[in-house]
């Protein structure tokens, strides 16, 4: 039976955006039982017993984190909202945001209830210019129909969302990078711990969380945990620290497919399955060489690697907060899905992938700085047909020793800068080789680039 | 005499409410600022600093860090079109569309074309995939854009 969207419910409506619609559809119902009938606490608890993880990247468990919070603080306590949503190849929050942005406002609103905050940011990356005038229309409605504001509803709870528009920085996804970014400094992201919770915004407590993963919350207030967790993937009884993948997900396609869309899937779809029913198959008949499960970050995934003692391929792996990790991916990431056809050079591919890290490096940590500069001088290099034997040992040894995980940086954007890197030169060592060796130069755009960007 | 007009330090000091200290509203001052004069000279800088109890060079500290701002000796043109070059923009033939606005519009990519008009520039992925390869005009996307598509935009902002 096909999957019925409840993410993406509203989202082919017309006047999708507005309040009317979206409370004649139930909207703030849940919002206002909560206000009348819960606790903070038994929403936090809700939220946590749902099994619900973060959208945004790392997948962190989200009632968990709200529980991170001082007790009985005195406040403020801030919510900010990470739409910075630059990953490439990743666009369900814009989806989400542009479409049905009272679905996202109603999560944030509970989330605020639940973790007793009464001011929400809301960062949203200066390139959606859509979505932050619908958003703000959207805010706009709801001061208006008293539901944000002072004592809403005559319940005592007082809120604000306010949206801050970033400026062009991928670094700004990072919650810490956000955090400076929103208070007017230069986003380098901050040393942990201190953790955001204990020391974030302004130097108060604050929960950094996913457009996506708000609007689970409110489907999770309004449908419950039995809903959420008929869904997805449950902890693997063999991990006890595995939190298990439930619940549906936005899942975009992009790069060589027929139809590259945004879907909603129960968690754990394998990418095979996104790729040739939902995405419309490799174009021009041709067939996958490589995908990115997960936003580029994550690395590669061989379409054509056979699984040890199984006839399936890497092409065959879920997609859930497992699933990418077990053939040498960072994670699932943003679940944002790029596939590659074999006709395109993997040369190409690596090259374009350092020409975005090494842009969008923040220049704080030197491994990072230097590490994605060179990587992106080594892989220049490799298509213009001089690369030399060595030069991929040392792109592998650059990649492994870059980010949090060697310990060498502050933030993990660099275990995303090197995890493509050495994920398509393990993978795809012979294809890098013979490029080496055959000297085969890549068509190469001398654009003369100009000025700040 | 104030170089920024009463409208525009309007405009910045209603953000000042919104936040617990006045550093916090330098995004959105610059972003005021930079709409409306196409760049943020250094007249403006020290005035931001001021209405927010800063110095310059904090501001400038910051406003320097995006790359996204332009100073007064690099002003944009009207509109600003930015062609995504990343991966999923790149597979579906981003790097040509690039290449073939710098020769539409005869500027290098970041420049401005002679009449003021449009600014082109290259855009790390812009989060519109689906319609890739795909531009952002100011801050609005534009999806599926073919060689042809792009000449008849660039002709409706060259006469807007």
């Amino acid at each position: 039976m096909a999957y019925e969207p409840i993410l993406l419910a509203r989202v082919n409506k017309p006047d999708s955006t507005r309040l009317e619609g979206y409370r004649i559809d139930g909207g703030y119902a849940s919002f206002e039982r909560a206000l009348a009938e819960l606790k903070p606490e038994e929403v936090t608890t809700r939220v946590k017993d749902s099994g619900l993880r973060g959208r945004g990247g790392a997948g962190f468990p989200t009632g968990l984190k709200w529980t991170f919070l001082p007790k009985d603080h005195p406040g403020p306590i801030y919510l900010c909202i990470n739409a910075d949503e630059s990953e490439p190849c990743t666009y369900n929050n814009r989806i989400l945001m542009e479409k049905d942005p009272h679905q996202v406002l109603e999560g944030i609103m509970l989330a605020c209830y639940a973790i007793k905050s009464r001011c929400a940011y809301f960062y949203i990356r200066y390139e959606y210019g859509t979505a932050y005038r619908t958003l703000q229309s959207a805010i706009d409605e709801l001061y208006q129909a008293g539901l944000l504001g002072k004592n809403i509803l005559g319940s005592g709870f007082d809120l604000d969302i306010f949206l801050h528009r970033g400026a062009g920085a991928y670094i700004c996804g990072e919650e810490t990078g956000l955090i400076e970014s929103l208070e007017g400094k230069r986003a380098w992201p901050r040393i942990k711990p201190p953790f955001p919770a204990i020391e974030g915004a302004f130097r108060k407590p604050t929960i950094v969380n996913n457009v996506e993963t708000m609007a689970c919350v409110t489907q999770i207030m309004r449908r419950g945990n039995d809903w959420f967790k008929s869904m997805g993937v449950p902890p693997d009884p063999k991990n006890p620290r595995d939190a298990g993948s439930y619940g549906p997900k936005l899942y975009t396609i992009a790069g060589h497919v027929n139809t590259p869309k945004c879907v909603e899937l129960p968690m754990g779809v394998t990418i095979r399955e996104l790729v040739e029913k939902h995405g419309g198959g490799v174009w021009k008949g041709l067939k996958a060489k490589a995908v990115n499960p997960g936003g580029i970050s994550m690395g590669f995934v061989d379409c054509n690697l056979k699984l040890k003692d199984s006839d399936q391929t890497e092409y065959d792996i879920p997609l859930d907060f497992n699933g990418p990790g077990r053939v040498g991916c960072l994670g699932l990431g943003t679940a944002a899905v790029t596939v590659i056809d074999e006709q395109t050079s993997m040369v190409d591919v690596l090259h374009n992938v350092c020409q975005f890290f090494a842009h969008e490096s923040c220049g704080q940590c030197t491994p990072c700085r230097e590490g994605t500069g060179w990587m992106l001088k080594m892989t220049d290099r490799l298509r213009r047909g001089q690369g030399r034997k060595e030069d991929l040992d040392i792109l592998v040894d650059v990649s492994d020793r870059i980010g949090i995980i060697p310990g060498t940086t502050i933030c993990g954007l660099s275990d995303g800068a090197g995890w493509p890197v050495k994920t398509a030169i393990r993978k795809f060592r012979k294809e890098f080789e013979d490029a080496i060796q055959s000297g085969r130069k890549s068509v190469v755009k001398s654009l003369k680039l100009l000025g700040a960007h | 005499m104030a170089f920024l007009s009463d409208e525009i330090r309007a405009r910045i000091q209603a953000y000042i409410p919104r936040y617990p200290n006045k550093q916090a509203v330098t995004l959105p001052a610059l972003h005021i600022v930079h709409d409306e004069l196409r760049c943020v000279p250094n007249e403006a800088i020290r005035e931001i600093a001021d209405l927010l109890d800063l110095a310059p060079s904090e501001v400038r500290d910051t406003m320097t860090f995006y790359q996204f701002f332009r100073e007064s000796d690099n002003k944009l043109g009207k509109t600003r079109l930015w062609v995504c070059r990343t991966l999923a923009c790149n597979l579906r033939g981003a790097d040509d569309l690039l290449e073939h606005c710098s020769h539409k519009l005869g500027v290098p990519v970041g420049g401005t074309t002679t009449d003021g008009k449009i600014t082109l520039e290259f855009a790390e992925c812009i989060g519109a995939c689906e319609g890739a390869p795909a531009v952002l005009v100011n801050d609005e996307h534009v999806m599926n854009v073919t060689n042809d598509k792009m000449d008849e935009l660039i002709e409706k902002l060259r006469s807007a």
